[in-house]
Protein backbone atom coordinates (compact mmCIF):
# COMPACT_ATOMS: atom_id res chain seq x y z
CA UNK A 1 0.00 0.00 0.00
CA UNK A 2 2.71 2.62 0.70
CA UNK A 3 4.78 1.49 -1.90
CA UNK A 4 2.05 2.22 -4.62
CA UNK A 5 1.60 5.65 -2.60
CA UNK A 6 5.28 6.39 -2.70
CA UNK A 7 5.60 5.23 -6.70
CA UNK A 8 2.34 7.65 -7.62
CA UNK A 9 4.28 10.76 -7.49
CA UNK A 10 7.10 10.25 -9.91
CA UNK A 11 3.88 8.85 -12.20
CA UNK A 12 1.88 12.11 -12.07
CA UNK A 13 4.97 14.64 -12.04
CA UNK A 14 5.71 12.62 -15.87
CA UNK A 15 1.97 13.08 -17.17
CA UNK A 16 -0.14 10.88 -18.90
CA UNK A 17 2.45 9.30 -20.84
CA UNK A 18 5.22 8.20 -18.47
CA UNK A 19 7.97 6.25 -19.62
CA UNK A 20 6.80 2.97 -20.18
CA UNK A 21 5.92 4.18 -23.59
CA UNK A 22 9.75 4.81 -24.53
CA UNK A 23 11.73 2.51 -26.06
CA UNK A 24 14.21 0.84 -22.49
CA UNK A 25 15.18 -2.48 -24.18
CA UNK A 26 15.30 -3.75 -27.49
CA UNK A 27 13.41 -7.53 -26.95
CA UNK A 28 13.82 -9.40 -30.57
CA UNK A 29 17.14 -8.80 -31.89
CA UNK A 30 19.17 -9.53 -34.92
CA UNK A 31 22.75 -9.95 -34.67
CA UNK A 32 25.53 -8.60 -37.08
CA UNK A 33 25.02 -7.29 -40.86
CA UNK A 34 28.24 -6.90 -42.84
CA UNK A 35 28.88 -5.05 -46.03
CA UNK A 36 31.63 -4.40 -48.40
CA UNK A 37 32.12 -2.07 -51.92
CA UNK A 38 33.05 -4.25 -54.65
CA UNK A 39 34.25 -3.91 -58.76
CA UNK A 40 30.09 -3.80 -59.59
CA UNK A 41 28.59 -2.35 -56.42
CA UNK A 42 27.88 -3.68 -53.15
CA UNK A 43 27.79 -6.93 -51.14
CA UNK A 44 26.13 -7.20 -48.34
CA UNK A 45 25.99 -10.21 -45.98
CA UNK A 46 23.46 -11.54 -42.86
CA UNK A 47 22.42 -14.09 -41.34
CA UNK A 48 18.18 -15.44 -40.50
CA UNK A 49 18.38 -15.28 -36.79
CA UNK A 50 16.41 -12.86 -34.81
CA UNK A 51 16.74 -14.13 -30.84
CA UNK A 52 14.72 -13.68 -27.86
CA UNK A 53 17.56 -12.82 -24.92
CA UNK A 54 19.36 -15.42 -25.08
CA UNK A 55 16.79 -17.80 -27.38
CA UNK A 56 17.54 -18.09 -30.96
CA UNK A 57 14.17 -18.09 -31.70
CA UNK A 58 13.42 -16.87 -34.60
CA UNK A 59 15.66 -18.33 -37.60
CA UNK A 60 14.28 -17.16 -40.59
CA UNK A 61 14.25 -13.68 -40.57
CA UNK A 62 15.11 -11.92 -43.82
CA UNK A 63 17.33 -8.72 -42.35
CA UNK A 64 18.58 -7.18 -45.47
CA UNK A 65 15.67 -5.77 -47.67
CA UNK A 66 15.62 -3.84 -51.26
CA UNK A 67 14.71 -0.20 -50.93
CA UNK A 68 12.99 1.58 -54.47
CA UNK A 69 15.65 0.80 -57.46
CA UNK A 70 18.97 1.60 -56.23
CA UNK A 71 19.28 0.65 -52.53
CA UNK A 72 19.51 -2.00 -50.12
CA UNK A 73 18.76 -2.02 -46.25
CA UNK A 74 20.20 -4.26 -44.00
CA UNK A 75 19.69 -4.08 -40.18
CA UNK A 76 20.57 -5.60 -36.26
CA UNK A 77 18.86 -5.01 -33.40
CA UNK A 78 15.45 -4.84 -32.59
CA UNK A 79 13.67 -6.41 -35.46
CA UNK A 80 9.91 -4.35 -35.19
CA UNK A 81 11.79 -1.07 -34.62
CA UNK A 82 13.55 -2.73 -38.31
CA UNK A 83 9.71 -3.48 -39.72
CA UNK A 84 8.37 0.33 -38.59
CA UNK A 85 11.77 1.62 -40.43
CA UNK A 86 10.82 -0.22 -43.74
CA UNK A 87 7.18 1.10 -43.32
CA UNK A 88 8.26 4.87 -43.16
CA UNK A 89 10.68 4.14 -45.95
CA UNK A 90 7.68 2.50 -47.95
CA UNK A 91 6.07 5.51 -48.02
CA UNK A 92 9.03 7.50 -48.59
CA UNK A 93 9.87 5.37 -51.80
CA UNK A 94 5.48 5.64 -52.71
CA UNK A 95 5.57 9.67 -52.86
CA UNK A 96 9.24 9.32 -54.57
CA UNK A 97 7.13 7.34 -57.13
CA UNK A 98 4.14 9.37 -57.40
CA UNK A 99 6.16 11.97 -58.42
CA UNK A 100 6.46 10.10 -61.93
CA UNK A 101 9.68 12.65 -62.79
CA UNK A 102 11.72 9.81 -63.62
CA UNK A 103 14.19 10.49 -60.81
CA UNK A 104 14.56 8.32 -58.18
CA UNK A 105 15.42 8.12 -54.73
CA UNK A 106 19.08 6.90 -54.53
CA UNK A 107 21.47 5.09 -51.73
CA UNK A 108 22.38 8.39 -50.42
CA UNK A 109 19.71 10.32 -50.07
CA UNK A 110 18.11 7.26 -47.90
CA UNK A 111 20.55 7.19 -45.73
CA UNK A 112 20.66 11.03 -45.57
CA UNK A 113 16.41 10.42 -44.48
CA UNK A 114 17.21 7.25 -42.02
CA UNK A 115 20.09 9.43 -40.60
CA UNK A 116 17.26 11.89 -39.65
CA UNK A 117 14.67 9.59 -38.66
CA UNK A 118 17.56 7.58 -36.06
CA UNK A 119 18.89 11.20 -35.24
CA UNK A 120 15.02 12.66 -34.38
CA UNK A 121 14.33 9.77 -32.49
CA UNK A 122 17.21 10.18 -30.24
CA UNK A 123 16.12 13.45 -29.63
CA UNK A 124 12.46 12.16 -28.38
CA UNK A 125 14.59 9.41 -25.85
CA UNK A 126 12.51 7.06 -27.88
CA UNK A 127 15.34 5.39 -30.07
CA UNK A 128 14.63 2.57 -33.20
CA UNK A 129 17.21 -0.08 -31.53
CA UNK A 130 18.77 -0.72 -34.40
CA UNK A 131 22.22 -0.13 -36.41
CA UNK A 132 21.44 0.20 -40.53
CA UNK A 133 23.50 -0.54 -43.14
CA UNK A 134 22.25 0.91 -46.43
CA UNK A 135 24.18 0.09 -49.41
CA UNK A 136 23.56 0.78 -53.17
CA UNK A 137 24.20 1.96 -56.74
CA UNK A 138 23.63 5.04 -58.91
CA UNK A 139 24.19 6.43 -62.15
CA UNK A 140 27.50 4.02 -61.10
CA UNK A 141 28.59 5.45 -57.68
CA UNK A 142 28.31 2.90 -55.13
CA UNK A 143 27.32 3.74 -51.76
CA UNK A 144 27.60 2.31 -48.48
CA UNK A 145 26.98 3.66 -45.10
CA UNK A 146 25.59 2.78 -41.86
CA UNK A 147 23.77 4.64 -39.42
CA UNK A 148 23.45 4.02 -35.47
CA UNK A 149 20.49 4.35 -33.14
CA UNK A 150 21.89 7.37 -32.03
CA UNK A 151 22.48 8.76 -35.55
CA UNK A 152 26.05 8.60 -35.71
CA UNK A 153 26.85 7.74 -39.71
CA UNK A 154 29.39 7.38 -41.94
CA UNK A 155 30.07 5.98 -45.12
CA UNK A 156 32.84 3.87 -45.82
CA UNK A 157 34.16 0.98 -47.98
CA UNK A 158 33.24 -2.06 -45.70
CA UNK A 159 30.55 -1.49 -42.67
CA UNK A 160 29.64 -3.89 -40.28
CA UNK A 161 26.93 -3.63 -37.10
CA UNK A 162 27.31 -4.93 -33.85
CA UNK A 163 30.49 -7.91 -33.08
CA UNK A 164 30.91 -7.66 -37.15
CA UNK A 165 32.80 -4.15 -35.92
CA UNK A 166 34.97 -6.25 -33.95
CA UNK A 167 35.46 -9.61 -36.06
CA UNK A 168 34.74 -8.96 -39.57
CA UNK A 169 36.17 -5.47 -40.16
CA UNK A 170 39.72 -6.62 -39.27
CA UNK A 171 39.56 -8.78 -41.64
CA UNK A 172 38.16 -6.26 -44.27
CA UNK A 173 41.24 -4.02 -43.27
CA UNK A 174 43.55 -6.90 -44.24
CA UNK A 175 41.55 -8.25 -47.35
CA UNK A 176 39.38 -5.79 -48.94
CA UNK A 177 40.70 -4.22 -51.96
CA UNK A 178 38.95 -1.95 -54.87
CA UNK A 179 38.53 -4.04 -57.38
CA UNK A 180 36.99 -7.09 -55.80
CA UNK A 181 35.59 -9.38 -58.19
CA UNK A 182 32.20 -10.73 -56.79
CA UNK A 183 33.07 -14.25 -56.46
CA UNK A 184 36.19 -12.80 -54.22
CA UNK A 185 33.58 -10.53 -52.22
CA UNK A 186 31.67 -13.46 -51.48
CA UNK A 187 34.54 -14.91 -50.24
CA UNK A 188 35.54 -12.55 -47.99
CA UNK A 189 32.18 -11.74 -46.60
CA UNK A 190 31.76 -16.13 -46.21
CA UNK A 191 34.87 -15.99 -44.14
CA UNK A 192 33.95 -13.37 -42.42
CA UNK A 193 30.42 -14.37 -41.55
CA UNK A 194 32.01 -17.74 -40.18
CA UNK A 195 33.79 -16.18 -37.94
CA UNK A 196 30.74 -14.57 -36.63
CA UNK A 197 29.21 -18.12 -36.51
CA UNK A 198 31.93 -19.54 -34.31
CA UNK A 199 32.25 -16.62 -31.95
CA UNK A 200 28.94 -14.60 -31.87
CA UNK A 201 26.67 -16.29 -29.55
CA UNK A 202 23.38 -14.83 -31.12
CA UNK A 203 24.42 -16.24 -34.92
CA UNK A 204 23.00 -18.82 -36.82
CA UNK A 205 24.64 -20.70 -39.52
CA UNK A 206 21.95 -19.41 -42.24
CA UNK A 207 22.97 -16.75 -44.01
CA UNK A 208 22.29 -14.86 -47.23
CA UNK A 209 24.46 -12.60 -49.52
CA UNK A 210 22.90 -9.83 -51.17
CA UNK A 211 23.86 -7.91 -54.13
CA UNK A 212 23.50 -4.49 -55.16
CA UNK A 213 24.65 -3.16 -58.83
CA UNK A 214 23.38 -0.51 -61.40
CA UNK A 215 20.93 -3.04 -63.02
CA UNK A 216 19.75 -3.80 -59.40
CA UNK A 217 19.05 -6.20 -56.27
CA UNK A 218 19.41 -9.58 -55.64
CA UNK A 219 19.37 -11.25 -52.36
CA UNK A 220 20.55 -14.92 -52.77
CA UNK A 221 18.62 -17.58 -51.55
CA UNK A 222 19.20 -18.35 -47.33
CA UNK A 223 22.43 -21.55 -47.36
CA UNK A 224 24.34 -22.56 -44.58
CA UNK A 225 28.29 -22.19 -44.15
CA UNK A 226 30.73 -25.19 -44.10
CA UNK A 227 32.27 -24.99 -40.31
CA UNK A 228 35.18 -26.87 -38.99
CA UNK A 229 34.98 -27.43 -35.24
CA UNK A 230 38.66 -29.56 -35.25
CA UNK A 231 40.93 -26.83 -35.19
CA UNK A 232 43.47 -27.80 -32.24
CA UNK A 233 42.81 -24.35 -30.86
CA UNK A 234 39.14 -25.52 -30.60
CA UNK A 235 40.06 -28.46 -29.39
CA UNK A 236 42.45 -27.35 -26.20
CA UNK A 237 41.35 -23.72 -25.80
CA UNK A 238 43.98 -23.18 -23.02
CA UNK A 239 46.71 -24.36 -24.01
CA UNK A 240 49.16 -22.05 -23.20
CA UNK A 241 47.07 -20.07 -20.89
CA UNK A 242 45.45 -22.18 -18.38
CA UNK A 243 43.24 -20.24 -16.50
CA UNK A 244 39.90 -20.33 -14.94
CA UNK A 245 38.75 -18.81 -18.26
CA UNK B 1 7.60 1.04 -8.84
CA UNK B 2 10.38 3.04 -8.48
CA UNK B 3 11.33 5.66 -12.11
CA UNK B 4 13.48 3.12 -14.51
CA UNK B 5 16.33 4.58 -15.76
CA UNK B 6 17.46 4.54 -19.66
CA UNK B 7 19.87 2.01 -19.92
CA UNK B 8 21.58 4.15 -23.34
CA UNK B 9 22.92 7.43 -23.43
CA UNK B 10 21.98 9.63 -26.09
CA UNK B 11 25.44 10.54 -26.33
CA UNK B 12 28.72 8.76 -27.24
CA UNK B 13 32.05 10.25 -27.82
CA UNK B 14 33.35 9.67 -31.29
CA UNK B 15 36.67 11.48 -29.90
CA UNK B 16 39.55 13.39 -32.80
CA UNK B 17 41.08 16.60 -32.23
CA UNK B 18 40.62 20.03 -34.18
CA UNK B 19 42.77 23.23 -34.60
CA UNK B 20 42.85 26.38 -35.76
CA UNK B 21 45.55 29.04 -36.39
CA UNK B 22 44.87 32.82 -37.69
CA UNK B 23 48.09 34.69 -39.45
CA UNK B 24 47.68 38.15 -40.13
CA UNK B 25 46.46 37.46 -43.96
CA UNK B 26 45.37 33.87 -43.52
CA UNK B 27 44.11 31.00 -41.38
CA UNK B 28 44.66 27.65 -41.12
CA UNK B 29 42.10 25.10 -39.74
CA UNK B 30 42.83 21.36 -39.24
CA UNK B 31 41.05 18.22 -37.93
CA UNK B 32 42.17 14.58 -37.65
CA UNK B 33 40.20 11.78 -39.60
CA UNK B 34 39.68 9.14 -37.43
CA UNK B 35 36.11 8.87 -36.42
CA UNK B 36 36.05 6.29 -32.97
CA UNK B 37 33.72 4.64 -30.32
CA UNK B 38 35.12 3.53 -27.46
CA UNK B 39 38.07 1.77 -28.01
CA UNK B 40 37.05 0.73 -31.52
CA UNK B 41 37.88 2.44 -35.01
CA UNK B 42 35.03 2.95 -36.60
CA UNK B 43 36.39 4.51 -39.70
CA UNK B 44 39.55 6.54 -40.89
CA UNK B 45 38.69 8.40 -43.74
CA UNK B 46 36.24 11.51 -42.22
CA UNK B 47 36.25 14.84 -42.60
CA UNK B 48 35.09 17.31 -39.44
CA UNK B 49 35.55 20.24 -41.57
CA UNK B 50 32.76 21.77 -42.65
CA UNK B 51 32.36 25.28 -45.16
CA UNK B 52 29.91 27.18 -43.94
CA UNK B 53 30.79 30.50 -45.71
CA UNK B 54 33.31 31.56 -48.53
CA UNK B 55 35.43 33.21 -45.67
CA UNK B 56 34.21 30.51 -42.41
CA UNK B 57 35.25 27.04 -41.74
CA UNK B 58 34.22 25.39 -39.08
CA UNK B 59 35.93 21.95 -37.34
CA UNK B 60 34.36 20.19 -34.78
CA UNK B 61 35.09 16.89 -32.48
CA UNK B 62 32.56 15.85 -29.93
CA UNK B 63 29.24 13.09 -30.95
CA UNK B 64 29.06 13.08 -34.13
CA UNK B 65 25.53 13.07 -34.98
CA UNK B 66 25.58 16.34 -32.87
CA UNK B 67 28.35 18.10 -35.27
CA UNK B 68 26.59 16.64 -37.87
CA UNK B 69 23.62 18.37 -36.90
CA UNK B 70 24.95 21.25 -35.99
CA UNK B 71 26.70 22.15 -39.32
CA UNK B 72 23.38 21.15 -41.78
CA UNK B 73 21.70 23.60 -38.78
CA UNK B 74 24.30 26.14 -40.06
CA UNK B 75 24.22 25.72 -43.68
CA UNK B 76 20.72 26.11 -44.43
CA UNK B 77 20.78 29.07 -41.84
CA UNK B 78 23.54 30.47 -44.56
CA UNK B 79 21.75 29.44 -47.43
CA UNK B 80 18.94 31.84 -45.88
CA UNK B 81 21.00 34.88 -45.10
CA UNK B 82 22.48 34.86 -48.49
CA UNK B 83 19.17 34.60 -50.28
CA UNK B 84 17.98 37.59 -47.75
CA UNK B 85 20.81 39.84 -47.52
CA UNK B 86 22.13 38.59 -51.42
CA UNK B 87 25.61 38.37 -49.27
CA UNK B 88 28.39 36.31 -47.94
CA UNK B 89 28.16 35.82 -44.09
CA UNK B 90 31.03 37.20 -42.45
CA UNK B 91 32.81 34.84 -40.05
CA UNK B 92 32.22 37.54 -37.21
CA UNK B 93 28.66 36.85 -37.96
CA UNK B 94 28.74 33.41 -38.12
CA UNK B 95 30.32 33.03 -35.00
CA UNK B 96 27.43 34.60 -33.10
CA UNK B 97 25.29 32.27 -34.60
CA UNK B 98 27.58 29.54 -33.88
CA UNK B 99 26.90 30.65 -30.19
CA UNK B 100 23.25 31.25 -30.29
CA UNK B 101 22.29 28.16 -31.82
CA UNK B 102 24.65 26.27 -29.37
CA UNK B 103 23.02 28.08 -26.77
CA UNK B 104 19.51 27.20 -27.77
CA UNK B 105 19.44 23.56 -26.80
CA UNK B 106 21.60 24.87 -23.47
CA UNK B 107 19.24 22.49 -21.45
CA UNK B 108 20.01 18.85 -24.04
CA UNK B 109 23.17 20.53 -25.30
CA UNK B 110 24.98 19.74 -28.91
CA UNK B 111 28.01 17.34 -27.61
CA UNK B 112 30.36 19.65 -30.36
CA UNK B 113 33.46 20.89 -29.27
CA UNK B 114 34.03 24.06 -31.97
CA UNK B 115 36.72 26.15 -33.35
CA UNK B 116 35.71 28.47 -36.06
CA UNK B 117 38.17 30.00 -38.34
CA UNK B 118 38.17 32.40 -41.66
CA UNK B 119 38.99 35.83 -42.30
CA UNK B 120 37.41 38.99 -41.30
CA UNK B 121 36.28 41.63 -42.67
CA UNK B 122 39.25 43.35 -42.84
CA UNK B 123 40.83 40.10 -44.12
CA UNK B 124 42.90 39.42 -41.15
CA UNK B 125 42.85 35.70 -39.95
CA UNK B 126 40.20 34.85 -37.37
CA UNK B 127 39.96 31.97 -35.00
CA UNK B 128 36.75 31.63 -32.48
CA UNK B 129 36.62 28.95 -29.92
CA UNK B 130 33.95 27.42 -28.17
CA UNK B 131 32.53 24.98 -25.05
CA UNK B 132 29.64 22.56 -26.34
CA UNK B 133 26.67 25.28 -24.96
CA UNK B 134 27.99 28.43 -26.59
CA UNK B 135 30.30 30.48 -25.02
CA UNK B 136 33.14 31.57 -26.99
CA UNK B 137 36.24 34.27 -27.10
CA UNK B 138 37.62 35.33 -30.15
CA UNK B 139 41.24 33.91 -30.00
CA UNK B 140 44.84 33.94 -32.16
CA UNK B 141 45.01 29.90 -32.29
CA UNK B 142 43.00 27.14 -30.33
CA UNK B 143 42.78 23.08 -30.45
CA UNK B 144 39.45 21.41 -29.19
CA UNK B 145 39.02 17.59 -28.93
CA UNK B 146 40.41 14.69 -27.27
CA UNK B 147 44.40 15.80 -28.19
CA UNK B 148 43.31 19.97 -26.95
CA UNK B 149 45.22 19.66 -23.95
CA UNK B 150 48.30 17.93 -25.34
CA UNK B 151 48.28 20.90 -28.75
CA UNK B 152 47.52 23.75 -26.53
CA UNK B 153 50.66 23.92 -24.40
CA UNK B 154 52.86 22.91 -27.66
CA UNK B 155 50.94 26.02 -29.87
CA UNK B 156 51.67 28.43 -26.68
CA UNK B 157 54.97 27.96 -26.84
CA UNK B 158 55.39 28.06 -30.92
CA UNK B 159 53.66 30.29 -32.08
CA UNK B 160 54.67 33.28 -30.48
CA UNK B 161 51.50 34.83 -30.19
CA UNK B 162 51.58 37.82 -28.09
CA UNK B 163 50.35 36.93 -24.54
CA UNK B 164 46.17 37.80 -24.30
CA UNK B 165 47.64 39.48 -20.70
CA UNK B 166 48.99 41.96 -21.94
CA UNK B 167 47.45 45.52 -21.75
CA UNK B 168 46.88 47.41 -23.94
CA UNK B 169 45.55 44.22 -26.01
CA UNK B 170 47.79 43.08 -28.97
CA UNK B 171 46.21 41.62 -31.67
CA UNK B 172 46.25 38.17 -30.82
CA UNK B 173 46.85 36.54 -34.73
CA UNK B 174 50.59 34.84 -34.94
CA UNK B 175 53.72 36.55 -36.92
CA UNK B 176 54.35 33.56 -38.46
CA UNK B 177 53.97 33.12 -42.28
CA UNK B 178 51.12 30.43 -43.80
CA UNK B 179 53.40 27.67 -44.50
CA UNK B 180 54.98 28.04 -41.00
CA UNK B 181 51.45 27.50 -39.75
CA UNK B 182 51.02 24.95 -42.06
CA UNK B 183 54.23 22.84 -40.98
CA UNK B 184 53.23 23.81 -37.07
CA UNK B 185 49.89 22.11 -37.98
CA UNK B 186 51.25 18.78 -39.50
CA UNK B 187 53.78 18.88 -36.31
CA UNK B 188 51.21 19.32 -33.90
CA UNK B 189 48.95 16.32 -35.49
CA UNK B 190 51.88 14.21 -35.63
CA UNK B 191 52.59 14.87 -31.93
CA UNK B 192 49.24 14.32 -30.66
CA UNK B 193 49.39 10.92 -32.25
CA UNK B 194 51.72 9.76 -30.33
CA UNK B 195 50.09 9.85 -26.97
CA UNK B 196 46.15 10.29 -28.04
CA UNK B 197 44.77 6.99 -28.74
CA UNK B 198 41.34 9.26 -30.72
CA UNK B 199 43.86 11.33 -32.81
CA UNK B 200 45.11 10.08 -36.09
CA UNK B 201 48.38 11.80 -37.87
CA UNK B 202 46.32 11.87 -41.12
CA UNK B 203 44.60 15.28 -40.89
CA UNK B 204 42.69 17.33 -43.72
CA UNK B 205 43.56 20.92 -43.43
CA UNK B 206 42.42 23.96 -45.11
CA UNK B 207 43.67 27.10 -45.28
CA UNK B 208 41.74 30.52 -46.48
Amino acid sequence: MNMVDSAQPFKTLLGPESDSQRTQYPYVTGTSVVGVKYKDGILMASDMGASYGSTLRYKSVERMKPIGKHSLLGASGEISDFQEILHYLDELILYDNMWDDGNSLGPKEVHSYLTRVMYNRRNKFNPFWNSLVLGGVKNGQKYLGTVSMIGVHFEDSHVATGFGNHLARPILREEWNENMSYEDGVKLLEKCMRVLLYRDRSAVNKIQIAKITEEGVTISRPYALKTFWEFNAFKNPTVGAEGSW
Amino acid sequence: MTKQHANWSPYDNNGGTCVAIAGADYCVIAADTRMSTGYNILTRDYSKICKLADKCLMASSGFQADVRALQKQLSARHLIYQHQHNKQMSCPAMAQLLSNTLYYKRFFPYYAFNVLGGLDTEGKGCVYTYDAVGSYERVGYSAQGSGATLITPFLDNQLKSPSPLLLPAKDAVTPLTEDEAVDLVKVVFASATERDIYTVSSCVYRVL
